[in-house]
C-alpha cells in the first residue's frame, strides 16, 4: 500500500490485514462493551465507579 | 495473524499505563464526588437503581446489609436484592482499577486498530492527537447530550441512552474521519452533519430534573470526569505512538515475525 511509511506487519496481504485490524477493533469494542454496557448487575455494581466516571450511561 | 498480535501487544501496554493513571486520578477526582453523591441518594429514600421505589424504611435495610448483620424477616424482602457489590473501601477501589485498565484496553485496541488503517500512530506527537480525536469522540460528543450523571441523578431510559450513546460515538467517528481523510468538499459537508446530527435527533432526556444532587456537586463532577478522561486520551494516544514506534523503529527486519 505504502512503502513511506513504516507499518505493522506491512508484508501481509491487504484482504488479511483488513481482517485482523477488523478482528483487533471489534475485540475492543466487545471489552468495552462488556464492561461498560453490559445489563448484567454484578459487572454493573463492580465496574459502579468507572461508568460514572466515564459518562457511560448508567443505572 | 501476526498483525493481529502486534496490536494486541501494543494495546496491552497503552492500556494498562493509560488504566493505571486514570484509576489515580479517579480515586481524587470523581469517585470522592460519587461517594457524596451517594449520601444524597441513601437520604433521598433508597436507590433508584431500575427498580421500583422501595419503600421507606429501605433506607435502613441497606445500612444493615452493609454492615453484614443477620437479615431479619423484612430486611431480606427481595426488593433491595441488587446482586454482587464489591465492599466499600479497598475492594470498590481494586475493581474500579481492573475495570480501568480492562476498558483502556478495549479502548487501546479500537485506537491502534483505526490509526493502522490511516498508516499507523508513528510517534508520541502524533499520538496525541490520535488521543483527542479519541476524546471528542468518546468523552466530548456523547457528553454533551448525555452529561456525566452522579448517582440519584434522574435519566430517560437505560438503554435508550446507551444506544444514542453509542451512534453519537460512531457518527462522530465517522465525521471527523472524512475530514481528516477526505479532501472533498461535499464529503466535509457530510462530516459535518454526521457530527452535528446526533445533537439534532437529541439525547433521551428524563421526564423530570429534579434531584437531591446540589448542582455545584455536579457541575464539579461533569469538569473532573472531562478533565480526567482528557489527560486519559492524551496519555494512551501517546504511549500507543512511544510503544509503536519502539517496535517498528528497532524491529523493522522482524516486524512480521517479533509478537
Amino acid at each position: 500500500m505504502n512503502t513511506a511509511s513504516v507499518s505493522l506487519g506491512a508484508s501481509v496481504s491487504s484482504q488479511s490485514r483488513f481482517m485482523q485490524l477488523a478482528l483487533a477493533a471489534l475485540l475492543g469494542v466487545f471489552v468495552m462493551g462488556f464492561v461498560g454496557f453490559s445489563h448484567i448487575e454484578a459487572v454493573h455494581n463492580a465496574a459502579h465507579d468507572y461508568r460514572h466516571s466515564m459518562a457511560f450511561p448508567c443505572h | 495473524m501476526t498483525l493481529f498480535r502486534n496490536v494486541v501487544f501494543i494495546a496491552a501496554i497503552a492500556g494498562l499505563v493509560a488504566g493505571v493513571v486514570l484509576a489515580c486520578m479517579q480515586a481524587y477526582a470523581t469517585v470522592p464526588l460519587i461517594l457524596k453523591a451517594e449520601v444524597y441518594e441513601q437520604a433521598g429514600g433508597g436507590h433508584q437503581h431500575e427498580h421500583v421505589a422501595a419503600p421507606a424504611a429501605n433506607a435502613t435495610d441497606t445500612n444493615a446489609m452493609s454492615s453484614a448483620a443477620p437479615a431479619p424477616a423484612e430486611a431480606a424482602a427481595p426488593a433491595e436484592d441488587e446482586g454482587w457489590a464489591p465492599a466499600d473501601g479497598f475492594e470498590r477501589f481494586a475493581f474500579n482499577v481492573v475495570a480501568n485498565v480492562v476498558t483502556g484496553i478495549g479502548f487501546a485496541l479500537i485506537l491502534v486498530a483505526v490509526s493502522e488503517f490511516a498508516g499507523g500512530i508513528g510517534n508520541w506527537r502524533q499520538g496525541v492527537f490520535w488521543g483527542l480525536a479519541g476524546f471528542a469522540v468518546f468523552t466530548l460528543a456523547p457528553g454533551l447530550g448525555l452529561p456525566p450523571e452522579l448517582p440519584a441523578m434522574p435519566a430517560a431510559d437505560l438503554a435508550q441512552r446507551q444506544i444514542w450513546w453509542t451512534a453519537t460515538a460512531v457518527a462522530t467517528a465517522a465525521g471527523l474521519g472524512l475530514l481528516a481523510f477526505r479532501k472533498s468538499l461535499p464529503l466535509a459537508i457530510l462530516a459535518v452533519a454526521l457530527i452535528v446530527a446526533p445533537h439534532i435527533v437529541g439525547a433521551p432526556q428524563p421526564d423530570s430534573f429534579e434531584s437531591p444532587i446540589p448542582e455545584g456537586l455536579h457541575h464539579q463532577f461533569v469538569v473532573a470526569v472531562t478533565l480526567t478522561n482528557l489527560v486519559f486520551w492524551l496519555v494512551l494516544g501517546a504511549v500507543v505512538g512511544v510503544v509503536r514506534g519502539r517496535f517498528t523503529g528497532t524491529a523493522t527486519s522482524l516486524r512480521d515475525s517479533f509478537a
